[in-house]
């Protein structure tokens, strides 16, 4: 009904009969935003390829196919996710909470697993990943708890009930075992939590138990021989602050990947980029494409697939303060948190900074689900977008 | 409707800190990304993209042939044959101590090894070229070559290579000359004319392969190949290769039919012994034996203990080159340089006659001629003819403390190096005044130099120590009126399509002054003793058609039987070739040394009847 009533309003003067775009919705979009992820998907096709021509034998498309079909089904997915009044997913809450918490232990039962972990279920045209829409399902629901819950309880109590809220799914995830998302999910608990006005001091008593955390997981535990990660998770986090020590395993790769994206220098390395195409760097197509993109289109491709993530955090930043309400707020704030997570851990993995933690770069690593997922949150953010331009068209625009 | 409870016109102030406070970490970030990226790729690109580079590209040594060795007229002596070798890199093996002594114990079961000797093979060769694969087995049959490709995941680290191996057409023939190859070792890898070389890489070892290995080894090439991260070869990967540089071809100066002549001689005789044939005008060996020799192809796979102990701990000791390394005496054949010295230093002329009576007094000692017999007056050629004694004892005395006979030795290469292109080689001795007296103030000999001293040496007995190619030196040196010869076998490097590198010529060692009449009646001399009733070796060569200058020599080594020795110059009266024999314990010169030169004689001058070879102009074909 608002959107019928906002449309009518913003078009009375152009035209009397609504035209394709305008039932789509355009007119109401962030262009910046909707174009930056377009391209950034677009571009991991482009890039897909090139590099992974001999990867499937006899079918050289096979990753560039599946990732434009994600591609293209991920934008659909954000037209409609635009038309939706986002604030309906603040009544729904409790079942997409409980959606994500099924769905996610489903994977347990049902899962198929690959490399030793469960992580998604076989479908008959690709294997979907609960925990990667999770991430957005997650920003969702707490982000209705928050505002739900804001004059409910004492501070501290909604700091607990929050974190609780945010950490089982995580947890879950982390039995998988995925490290990667569940730091994700953590992330996004925090982003929601940090928008959502939780006390600095409470963000000073996490931020103690993280470390305390860290401590216990990486130097005490293993220490008293009850180790709780798994070799090669510990391993992964703890390489690159010595990536060159070991030229064997984890340290190795994370070593391959900066020399890789080293190599790649100003213009970029071409068809010539041995370290992504003779298998020096692993997972090229999913965890490391920004090494590939390193090396084969140098600073040049690199820095401008850096620039379309800027903007899409501007742009998403910029929604955060646009939002007609509270609930906006949260929501674009989780997912702009999201989105800078995933960026900056696996950029910074790529470049030699961060650890090896398994998580892919939105919208470029090949994957089904973290391409739709990714665009699903686009689509949240626009239709925050749109109904912040339906509601009030005098608000300050950066 | 759903209409928001919280609808909010304007957000609050904490709101905004928070989230300006959230656009400033995300600017942060993004920087250092920036920032990371701009450092990798822009000051650091380079290096990076060496690395990168590295890392793509294995490089794999290609061992070049070694050159061929030929004799004078271009027949092969020594070349090469490709042999599967079974080798086992140490490092590829699997690191569980278990699983290793199964691999090795499986690979010992196929090669009919047992692990113990498996492992000794592996210890010994890791010794030698620390790092370089081990052979395990030469010639792997092919049957087995096929198991281990079948099942190459049950062998890591074990390949089987092609590699060149020595192979020699005529087995033992002049193996003393052409010497033996193998790895070179740990020592000699610091050694500067091993300088390029790597472990594993065969080098010569003994012969010319040593002296002309810097020729003979020729340049390994390399492949470089791209690999994935594997370390595997990729398709179409081989980036830049550097093919091998076959080594140099060396034509040596040995005559293949004096050559055999001379270790059938030998052989036949079976006593232990060594000749050496030489053109008397540039010093090129025609031919160069000792007995009993080896078969260099032994070395070409890893020794057997029996073998050690034949080569190696054999009172015969089959690998001493005699030609170069003996010390002998040599008997009467040593008069010519006592002539040399008396006519030169003025103790006698060439028509000096001295009564030869048999025998001659000095102090208490009494030196007799060989059999006791008694000659009468002879003069220089009729002593030389029935190799008196007393004749040239009387010489030794005349000299026997001024230093002339050991000057003249001396200036004729007795006692001293020869310059020879062959590595084993002795100086042997040079009994002398000061010598000896220096040993007898040191207290390490009983009596000081005294007159029987130098009449032993004035007849080649008592201490001298010297070698068939010392003695054929010294004779060519009389014969070609005064040049001391460097003697070589090596005569020419060739490229392996034939062509010319290098001559090998040494300039000769020094002159000397031969007086051409002193020349001619000592040559007459010896020509009468070999070819003149009367004449020691008369019964051996008098038959021989080509006119020959030849002198029998006797050596006393006891407690041994007398050392046969045989020193000839051919064709008299102006001679090319000069051939020197001894033999051990081969009594008289005349019995056994002697007939063995005969032999190489007439292989060389049959030769040289049938126009195959030549010596003055080198070799026509």
């Amino acid at each position: 009904m608002e959107v019928a009533r906002a449309r009518r309003a913003r078009t009375e003067p152009f035209s009397t009969r609504p035209g394709i775009a305008e039932r789509l919705g355009l007119p109401y979009m962030d262009a910046p935003l909707a174009l930056s992820a377009a391209v950034l998907v677009a571009f991991s096709v482009f890039t897909l390829g090139q590099a992974t021509v001999h990867d499937v034998p006899g079918n050289p498309d096979y990753y560039v196919d599946r990732q434009a079909i994600y591609g293209l089904l991920g934008i659909v997915g954000m037209l409609a996710l635009t038309r939706i009044d986002y604030s309906r997913f603040r009544e729904l809450r409790v079942g997409i909470y409980t959606f994500l918490c099924v769905s996610i232990s489903l994977v347990f039962v049902f899962g198929f697993a690959a490399r030793g972990s469960r992580r998604s279920f076989e479908l008959p045209f690709f294997s979907f990943q609960p925990s990667e829409l999770g991430k957005l399902l997650l920003v969702l629901a707490l982000a209705g708890f928050v505002i739900d819950g804001a004059r409910r309880g004492s501070a501290r109590q909604r700091t607990v009930r929050y974190l609780c809220l945010g950490l089982a799914p995580a947890a879950l995830v982390f039995l998988q075992p995925d490290l990667g998302t569940s730091l994700v999910f953590a992330a996004v608990t925090l982003a929601v939590m940090y928008v959502g006005g939780v006390p600095w001091t409470h963000f000073a008593v996490i931020g103690a138990a993280l470390v305390a955390l860290i401590t216990i997981v990486l130097v005490v535990a293993p220490a008293v021989g009850t180790p709780l990660l798994k070799g090669y998770q510990e391993q992964r986090l703890t390489s690159f602050l010595h990536p060159s020590e070991d030229a064997s395993d984890a340290g190795y790769q994370q070593h391959q990947g900066q020399v890789a994206i080293g190599s790649g220098q100003v213009t970029g390395r071409g068809d010539n980029a041995t370290q992504t195409r003779l298998d020096f760097v692993p997972e090229r197509h999913t965890d490391f494409i920004f090494a590939v993109i390193g090396e084969r289109y140098g600073f040049i491709g690199a820095a401008f697939v850096l620039s379309l993530y800027a903007l899409l955090l501007w742009r998403a930043l910029r929604i955060v303060t646009l939002s007609k309400n509270s609930y906006g707020t949260l929501v674009a704030g989780g997912i702009a948190g999201m989105l800078l997570f995933q960026v900056f851990v696996n950029v910074g993995m790529n470049l030699g900074i961060m650890p090896i933690t398994g998580i892919p770069l939105p919208l470029m690593s090949y994957g089904g689900s973290s391409v739709l997922a990714t665009f699903l949150a686009v689509g949240v953010l626009q239709s925050i977008h749109m109904q912040a331009r339906l509601g009030q068209r005098s608000r300050f625009a950066w | 409707m759903y209409r928001d409870v919280d609808d909010r016109p304007r957000m609050g102030k904490r709101l905004s800190l928070r989230l300006a406070i959230f656009i400033g970490v995300t600017v942060v970030l993004f920087a250092v990304l920036f920032l990371r990226l701009w450092y990798l790729q822009v000051p650091s690109g380079a290096k990076y993209l060496t690395e990168a580079q590295n890392n793509r590209t294995r490089e794999f040594r290609v061992t070049a042939p070694r050159g061929k060795i030929l004799d004078r007229s271009g027949k092969v002596l020594v070349e090469n044959r490709t042999s599967l070798a079974l080798q086992v890199n140490p490092a590829k093996l699997p690191e569980a101590p278990v699983e290793r002594r199964a691999e090795l114990t499986h690979l010992g079961a196929l090669t009919h090894m047992s692990l113990r000797r498996v492992r000794r093979t592996m210890h010994e060769q890791l010794i030698l070229a620390a790092g370089a694969p081990v052979t395990l087995r030469h010639d792997v049959p092919r049957d087995l070559v096929f198991y281990l490709q079948e099942n190459q995941d049950r062998f890591p680290g074990v390949a089987v290579e092609p590699v060149f191996v020595r192979r020699y057409p005529d087995g033992t023939l002049a193996a003393h000359v052409v010497g033996t190859v193998g790895e070179v070792s740990e020592r000699e890898l610091k050694e500067p004319r091993y300088r390029r070389l790597q472990p594993g890489d065969e080098v010569g070892k003994g012969g010319v392969e040593y002296t002309y290995d810097r020729y003979l080894r020729g340049t390994p090439g390399t492949t470089r190949i791209q690999v994935n991260a594997l370390g595997e070869p990729t398709p179409g990967g081989q980036l830049l290769s550097q093919p091998p540089v076959p080594g140099d071809m060396l034509k040596l100066s040995i005559d293949s039919g004096v050559q055999v002549a001379g270790e059938q001689a030998l052989a036949e005789r079976g006593l232990p012994g060594a000749f050496v044939t030489m053109n008397v005008n540039n010093g090129q060996i025609l031919g160069l034996g000792s007995f009993p020799t080896y078969d260099p192809a032994e070395f070409t796979k890893p020794l057997t203990q029996g073998q050690v102990d034949q080569l190696y701990h054999n009172p015969a000791d089959p690998l001493d080159n005699r030609a170069t390394q003996g010390l002998y005496p040599t008997g009467s054949t040593f008069k010519v340089i006592t002539a040399m010295a008396a006519l030169n230093s003025g103790v006698s002329t060439p028509s000096t006659t001295i009564d030869d009576t048999g025998s001659i007094k000095i102090g208490d000692e009494t030196f007799q001629n060989a059999g006791g017999a008694a000659f009468g007056p002879v003069d220089l050629v009729n002593a030389l003819r029935v190799s008196s004694d007393v004749y040239f004892y009387k010489l030794g005395l005349a000299m026997w403390n001024t230093g002339a006979l050991q000057h003249w030795a001396h200036m004729l290469g007795i006692g001293r190096p020869t310059g020879i292109d062959l590595p084993e080689q002795t100086d042997g001795l040079l009994p002398s005044k000061q010598r000896r007296d220096r040993l007898y103030r040191r207290e390490e000999t009983e009596r000081p130099w005294s007159a029987g001293d130098n009449i032993q040496l004035a007849t080649g007995q008592g201490d001298l120590q010297t070698n068939p190619l010392q003695m054929a030196i010294a004779y060519a040196t009389v014969a070609n009126g005064g040049t001391v010869v460097t003697p070589h076998v090596g005569m020419e490097v060739d490229d392996s399509a034939g062509r010319v590198l290098k001559e090998i010529a040494p300039p000769p060692r020094r002159h000397v002054h031969v007086d051409p009449t002193y020349r001619a009646v000592i040559l007459e001399g010896l020509h009468d003793a070999a070819q003149t009733a009367g004449g020691t070796s008369d019964g051996v060569f008098g038959s021989f058609p080509v006119p020959v200058a030849g002198k029998t020599g006797t050596a006393q080594r006891p407690p041994n039987p007398d050392q046969s020795w045989y020193v000839v110059l051919a064709p008299y009266p102006n001679p090319r070739i000069v051939t020197a024999v001894t033999i051990e314990q081969g009594g008289f010169g005349a019995d056994s040394a002697a007939p063995a030169a005969l032999k190489i004689l007439e292989a060389y001058f049959n030769k040289r009847a049938s126009g195959s070879s030549g010596v003055n102009g080198g070799s026509p074909g």
